[in-house]
């Protein structure tokens, strides 16, 4: 008994357990830090290459920019823990942009906003149902509602920019000022991270969802609706879409078919870059938001320095390489 | 001269032994029965021969000339093919394409490819269509493949590793003619399995094997199946498995009644009574973990009924069986009863968050306490409660999932190998718990495939034989002897009724 009691008290038990639990937690400690040493160092760099950079201006566009891409980080997370993926989210982001430019020119703004919301949480249901329950391949599944979802935004657009005209114009106010200095997209992303981490970090739904990605068998064979969970987090990828649709809307005044064409692959890329695994199972809540600044950065930066669009695509190609051989190398070398 | 010979090949797995200097040898020409029961090292000793493993000492010979197999490639080089149970059958290609996988030429003439896999098979007596996809085919067409495979290798050494356990009767008899003409034209033949009937019909030798020794190497005209049973069994029990606690046998918790499964398991009806602890014991495959798994609803059930504190039950899903009251541990601890990623305590209040949490979050210092007090209970041996599961021993890593159900509180729980990879000491703790749990009034059903744990621990024990309750054993009666018996015996006398 008293053996046990200075186990319990913190002691190893074995030598050999000793090593292999230093090797894990060195291998956390740079999964934890990895990503925002890497986002300092970029920073860095990029202040050494434009005076302009860190100037407020800069930074409060930089915000603004990655605020669609950061609140669509959020759901994709969600998505990626559960071994899953949500191609979708840029044509949901679309639907959301014309939907909400039709929707206040007829209903009270909460009331078109929530419409809206809903429609992209029925977007993911549907791919949520189909992925969770059916069990179908989750690429193909939401690769197929990202035609349709953006099929969708066209015929309701007629293919033309949606002007809301006089009734958008509280909501294109929101989207255009500033609060306490940051501007309002910005802080709603901002807010919504804050609820995403407690609810991964805190919640029974948050560590089920992360225990899936790691073992769903096990989480099936403890008593835990696997499908329901799985399903969740489609729906909130989808609704986190229309949101980021809704948000170039309130930004631009105007509801375009052509939002967030590609998008998704800027959303991916965010997530893996905030060290998220796509086997599931790994990826925090603050790294995700540094991944989405450091893409916002690597843009930024190139805009400034006056590197030219096409280049620029290669560049960035490199840098989420570059990005993730940081983040996993060491453990790619040591399998 | 032998064709191949294993000669005192000793080989230990984190310190515990598998095999100890242990002899084979092979003829050409010649089936070699290799019998056991679960655990006694035949899986590992032809590991060694198939080049799988290297052994820890001991030599192997092929033709009297001492090799050292580099892996399975080699292995297959000098003559020597495994075809194991789960067959390594590429699915989507065609049967050609499979015999030759491998040894594919650059350039595939396909007509001389389908040609020669075509005399492959019907040397054996088949004809199968060579441009047949290998998912279309029947299972007994799949063994004929992989036999094809083996014979395109020109293989000298064919291990057949419990070939006929995925085949029906008639396909079973064909493949023990396969083996007779392949033993005619001077192929040695490794047979290991499970049905003494088809080893007696077969073989010219049998080693068998127990604990990772050779017992002894017989003929089968100078054996009997009894001689056989009583070879592979027969450790003596040890005394580790302690008191049981005076506990009250009460009423019928759970009752199941002619249960039947999509998976060919059928006809099984047994009573749990409270503070009782039965065992379901037989060979691996004999459907006890089917069993198992169905009243815990993580596998569909065909047809029968379940009664639960005398109500009906019939559960979809585990998340059913769990609000009712139903437990499982599983048999593969690592792939379905722990995540092994995710921390020890966090995985220890997964199967019931409602005392931790309040509107769904979690409520650090509650969920600290329930976890203290599991780790106490249970002497879990850990660094941190926040370190994750796989920093711990496998035997501590069990006692993670029965502080899940500690905590979770079922009446009913279901035991799957509960203690195997478990070290001795803390297999003993393990027994202790199971006590416990008996002494609180839940009624336990322990699959386990050590025979001795079962008689060491349960009040009585239910034999299953392929897929059929097959009887039951009462302590006067416990040993291995008649477990066996009542296992392999009543399905050999079935299936020669049936072929009668």
């Amino acid at each position: 008994m008293t053996d046990d009691a200075a186990n319990v008290g913190g002691h190893r038990a074995t030598d050999s357990r000793a090593i292999t639990e230093g090797r894990l937690s060195a291998r956390r400690i740079f999964a934890q830090f990895g990503t925002f040493a890497i986002f300092i160092v970029l920073v860095l760099l990029a202040s050494t290459q434009s005076d302009v950079f860190l100037s407020e201006r800069n930074i409060m566009n930089v915000l603004r920019q990655m605020s669609g891409i950061g609140i669509m980080a959020i759901g994709m997370l969600f998505v990626v823990l559960t071994r899953g993926i949500d191609l979708s989210v840029g044509s949901i982001a679309a639907l959301g942009a014309v939907s909400s430019a039709l929707l206040i020119q007829q209903y009270p703004l909460p009331v078109a906003i929530g419409m809206v919301v809903a429609l992209g949480a029925i977007c993911g249901a549907i791919s949520g149902f189909l992925v969770a329950f059916l069990r179908l391949p989750a690429f193909v599944i939401t690769l197929a509602m990202m035609t349709a979802a953006r099929g969708f935004a066209l015929i309701l657009s007629n293919g033309q920019p949606v002007m809301p005209g006089a009734d958008g114009a509280p909501l294109s106010a929101f989207g255009t000022s500033f609060t306490f200095g940051f501007p309002n997209p910005a802080l709603l992303m901002f807010a919504l991270f804050a609820v995403a981490f407690l609810v991964l970090n805190y919640s029974r739904f948050g560590r089920i969802v992360k225990a899936i990605g790691s073992n769903e068998e096990a989480v099936r064979l403890s008593g835990i609706a696997v499908s329901w969970h799985v399903m969740a987090v489609y729906v909130i990828s989808g609704a986190l879409a229309s949101i980021a649709g809704i948000l170039v809307t309130a930004r631009s005044g105007v509801g375009s078919a052509q939002v967030g064409v590609a998008a998704e692959l800027d959303v991916i890329a965010a997530v893996v870059i905030g060290g998220a695994s796509l086997m599931g199972g790994r990826g925090g809540v603050i790294n995700t938001f540094i991944g989405v600044m450091i893409l916002g950065v690597i843009g930024n930066i190139m805009n400034l320095a006056g590197v030219p669009g096409y280049h620029q695509q290669v560049y960035l190609g490199v840098i989420i390489v570059a990005a993730v051989v940081m983040q996993h190398g060491t453990s790619f070398l040591r399998r | 001269m032998a064709l191949v010979e294993l000669d005192n090949i000793t080989k230990s797995f984190s310190g515990i032994r598998a095999l100890s200097g242990v002899n084979f040898a092979l003829q050409a020409g010649e089936v070699h029965a290799l019998v056991g029961e679960n655990g006694a090292g035949k899986s590992t000793l032809m590991r060694v021969l198939g080049g799988e493993m290297r052994p820890d000492h001991g030599t192997v010979s092929i033709n009297g000339e001492p090799v050292r197999l580099t892996g399975p490639i080699d292995a297959i080089r000098r003559g020597i093919s495994i075809i194991h149970q789960e067959m390594a059958l590429a699915p989507d290609l065609s049967v050609a394409e499979n015999i030759f996988l491998g040894e594919l030429p650059a350039r595939i003439g396909w007509g001389e490819l389908r040609r020669k896999a075509r005399a492959l098979i019907n040397r054996l007596g088949f004809d199968i269509p060579p441009g047949a996809l290998v998912s279309e085919l029947s299972v007994a067409h799949q063994q004929v493949v992989e036999i094809a495979k083996a014979l395109s290798r020109e293989a000298r050494v064919i291990v057949f590793d419990e070939p006929t356990a995925v085949l029906s009767m008639g396909d079973a008899q064909r493949l023990l003619d396969i083996i007779r003409n392949l033993r005619a034209e001077g192929v040695g033949i490794v047979y290991i399995s499970h049905r003494l009937d088809e080893i007696f019909a077969i073989s010219d030798r049998i080693s068998v094997l127990k604990d990772g020794r050779n017992v002894d190497v017989v003929t089968p005209d100078k054996a009997t199946v009894d001689d056989l049973i009583r070879m592979m069994v027969g450790r003596p029990l040890s005394q580790m498995f302690g008191e049981k606690p005076p506990t009250t046998i009460g009423d019928v918790l759970l009752k199941v009644t002619d249960l039947d499964l999509p998976n060919g398991v059928g006809g099984v009806s047994f009573e749990l009574r409270k503070g009782e602890v039965v065992g379901l014991g037989g060979l691996v495959g004999s459907g006890r973990s089917e069993v198992a798994r169905a009243i815990f609803g993580a596998d569909p059930i065909r047809l029968g009924a379940i009664e639960l504190h005398g109500k009906p039950f019939r559960p979809r899903n585990p998340k059913q069986a769990v609000a009712r009251g139903v437990n499982l541990v599983p048999e593969d601890r690592k792939g379905q009863g722990i995540v092994l990623d995710m921390e020890i305590a966090k995985n220890m209040t997964m199967a019931k968050t409602g005392p931790v949490t309040t509107l769904g979050f979690f409520r650090a210092a509650r969920e600290r306490k329930v976890v203290d007090g599991l780790i106490q209970s249970l002497r879990v041996k850990l660094g941190h409660p926040s370190d994750p599961v796989s920093s711990l021993s496998g035997g501590n890593q069990q006692k993670i999932v029965l502080a899940k159900w500690f905590h979770s509180g079922g009446d009913v729980v279901l035991l799957d190998e509960p203690t195997r990879g478990v070290d001795v000491g803390a297999k003993t703790e393990i027994y202790s718990l199971i006590h416990r749990l008996a002494a609180e009034g839940k009624a336990l059903l322990i699959i386990s495939s050590e025979h001795a744990e079962l008689f060491g621990l349960c009040d009585r024990v239910l034999v299953m034989g392929e897929g059929r309750l097959r009887g039951e054993l009462r302590p006067d009666d416990y040993s291995e002897e008649n477990l066996l018996t009542l296992s392999i015996g009543a399905a050999a006398q079935d299936r020669q009724e049936a072929l009668a």
